[in-house]
């Protein structure tokens, strides 16, 4: 018989050398130093065999590319061994704890994934007939009418690519509709518990910005909000669940004091995964909510997006909502495998029997995040309305479990005025006279294996922590977070502040220089000096 | 004589012109300053709306005109070295000069003094 001769131990013998001298490579056991991609390569090597060019005679009148291009030369394997390399030195949501405020950082199931890859979803073209894409059209009309269901809202804008682009989207309705009576207002009111892109967007759409202040227990200042409404105020803005993790209970009172002063109410709702199934904004006299597909409806996003933004809209601004929107139509008779209807996409303002002229027009060039629309659907059908209940209740819970689980070591300023929802919000008290700030304690973090908090934001407490665990975290996973930050939390106050100041010392690079980062860039890699006299 | 907002902004007036720029506790909250946006030579500015912005690592802060009046002229050195906001904030690191168009708002701000119990209050 054969058998294994060469005498290797098959348990550990001796002493484990306690020294952090670096390996000669460079390298730590396989996890691997990466260079970047272009100093790795040669331009001789290409990855491709591409033919020699025929005898030609050049049409661009001396405009040709001369000189080489500058790619980086590797070939496919090395490739593929960089790029997944570089993807071991990453986080994810795959990888564990990822409680980034007001990001939602939930699990995205694999059902999702399954689905958006079956062909007739995956495989589609835009520019295609719409009689061949009949199936992706009636999933784009399904997921429509679902968010207006779980909204109460009559319309919704499926094209807009995220957040952002759906408050441009709903700012860009309220204005069409202000224009449309002629009535030029000029102002925007916003919380300062509203999301930052909220000003920068009513500043886009050319208005101007006017903060309304906080009060003490983390919400929008009513009063002082109705005080300002007056015939200059466009929109508020106002989101809700805010950025302090509350619920704020006026807005129904606030909605009805701007319809009152002519003006409309846009809801931020990125917070949705808060109330999804349990609050429906339209009750709530909203006029035009943006919601994140990729934060309540767990398509991937963090690096792996793109997001997606539909935007639900009231009865008064649906009228201005943009093209192009697809509609449920009855087939004509004969038609296989119709059911006697069929989708229709409406692109241009006469397009169909009803004249769709006070659009604002096109938001993006197609329909929308076709892909994310298909995760999002499967996501909505899977749980259903009392697994989406439940998604928004645990939310809540996983939240608050962590708020009162810190609160006696960390400085959380709004836990007095009761239960947070989805997010929970804390302050740098608790690191007062250490010498250590919110960056420290967060870059700390990183040492003990979980992604940072959302750090400084919002603005309206000093140097905020704002945790959001989302539903899909695990009792034992929420347990060891806590169990790292109260570790984190009572080292700093007893004076063990070593560990902090130039933390993370454990991850493939330690604490950056930001400030030279963002004074001092440097964006484009240069070739070593002697390659570039060689290639002179 | 130099005045302070409630913003911490200070500003040093000299009969109808004046230097405007940010405190030392301004700088210290804000930590790193990246970069500074600053007006225009001839823009008139509004007592209490923005005049410029100052970004820092961790954020963009809007600055104030702590008066209203007519830029007459931006720190063209805070371009290439916006630290100057933190090594010298009340000095050096100045933001804009402008012309007073109406001196009377003066009486709306704080005096060293006040200002400096202001900041202990915080």
């Amino acid at each position: 018989m054969s058998m294994m001769n060469q005498g290797r131990p098959s348990s550990p013998t001796g002493e484990v050398p306690v020294h952090l001298a670096p390996t000669f490579t460079g390298n730590r056991a396989l996890m691997l130093e990466e260079p970047l991609i272009f100093e790795s390569g040669s331009p001789q090597v290409t990855g491709v065999d591409l033919e020699p060019v025929p005898a030609h005679r050049s049409r661009l009148s001396g405009l040709e590319r001369k000189g080489a291009i500058g790619l980086p030369g590797l070939s496919e394997g090395e490739t593929v061994r960089h790029f997944t390399r570089l993807s071991r030195q990453n986080y994810g949501i795959d990888l564990g704890l990822f409680p980034l405020g007001s990001c939602t950082m939930k699990h995205n199931p694999r059902l999702n994934e399954k689905m958006a890859r079956l062909p007739g979803f995956g495989d589609v073209h835009p520019l295609q007939p719409q009689d061949t894409v009949q199936g992706a059209l009636e999933l784009i009309h399904r997921l429509a009418g679902w968010l207006m269901k779980l909204t109460n809202m009559p319309a919704v804008a499926m094209t807009p690519k995220a957040g952002a682009h759906g408050e441009l989207c709903g700012m860009l309705a309220i204005r069409a509709a202000h224009e449309a009576r002629g009535d030029a207002r000029k102002v925007v009111l916003v919380p300062e518990s509203a999301h930052g892109t909220n000003p920068a967007t009513a500043a886009f759409c050319g208005y101007a910005v006017e903060d309304i202040p906080a009060d003490a227990r983390g919400r929008v200042d009513t009063d002082a909000l109705l005080a300002r409404l007056g015939p200059d105020v466009a929109a508020v803005m106002i989101t809700n669940p805010n950025t302090c993790g509350l619920f704020d209970p006026d807005l129904k009172r606030i909605s009805d004091a701007v319809h009152a002063a002519g003006a409309y109410v846009y809801c931020d709702g990125a917070n949705f995964n808060a109330i999804v199934g349990r609050v429906r904004p339209g009750d709530l006299g909203v006029d035009a909510m943006h919601i994140n597909l990729h934060k309540t409806f767990s398509t991937p996003h963090g690096g792996g997006g793109p997001g997606s933004g539909p935007v639900v809209f009231s009865q008064a601004l649906a009228p201005f909502a943009p093209l192009p929107f697809v509609v449920e139509e009855p087939a004509a008779p004969g038609i296989r495998g119709s059911n006697g209807v069929r989708y229709h996409l409406i692109e241009e303002e006469t397009a169909s029997a009803e004249d769709h002229g006070q659009s604002f027009g096109r938001l993006a060039a197609f329909h929308g995040q076709m892909g994310m629309f298909v995760r999002a659907l499967s996501y909505i059908m899977s749980h259903g309305a009392d697994g989406l209940r439940q998604v928004a209740e645990d939310a809540v819970l996983n939240a608050n479990y962590i708020l009162r689980s810190l609160e006696d070591v960390m400085t959380a300023p709004f836990a007095k005025s009761g239960p947070c929802m989805h997010e929970a919000l804390f302050d740098d008290g608790f690191l007062k006279d250490t010498g250590l700030t919110t960056l420290d304690v967060a870059k700390a973090l990183i040492d003990e294996g979980f992604h940072p908090m959302t750090m400084y934001f919002p603005l309206v407490v000093h140097g905020a922590m704002l945790i959001e665990p989302t539903e899909t975290e695990s009792r034992q996973r929420l347990d060891q977070f806590i169990g790292a930050m109260r570790t984190l939390a009572t080292a700093a106050r007893s004076g063990e502040t070593a560990r902090f100041a130039t933390a993370p010392h454990f991850a493939p690079r330690s604490r950056l220089d930001e400030t030279r980062a963002a004074r001092q860039p440097i964006l484009t890699w240069q070739p070593p000096i002697d390659d570039r006299l060689a290639a002179e | 004589m130099r005045y302070f907002t409630k913003d911490h902004e200070w500003i040093d007036v000299d009969g109808t012109s004046a230097t405007v720029g940010i405190t030392d506790y301004a700088q210290g909250q804000l930590g790193d300053v990246v970069f500074v946006e600053l007006p225009e030579a001839g823009r008139a500015v509004v007592a209490g709306k923005e005049a410029a912005v100052v970004e820092s690592v961790k954020a963009a802060s809007e600055v104030y005109a702590p008066v209203s009046g007519t830029v007459t002229e931006a720190n063209g050195a805070l371009a290439d070295t916006p630290d100057l906001v933190n090594t010298a904030p009340e000095g050096e690191g100045w933001f804009f000069r402008l012309r007073l168009s109406n001196p009377a708002e003066l009486d709306g701000l704080m005096d060293e003094g006040a200002y400096k119990a202001f900041v202990a209050s915080l």
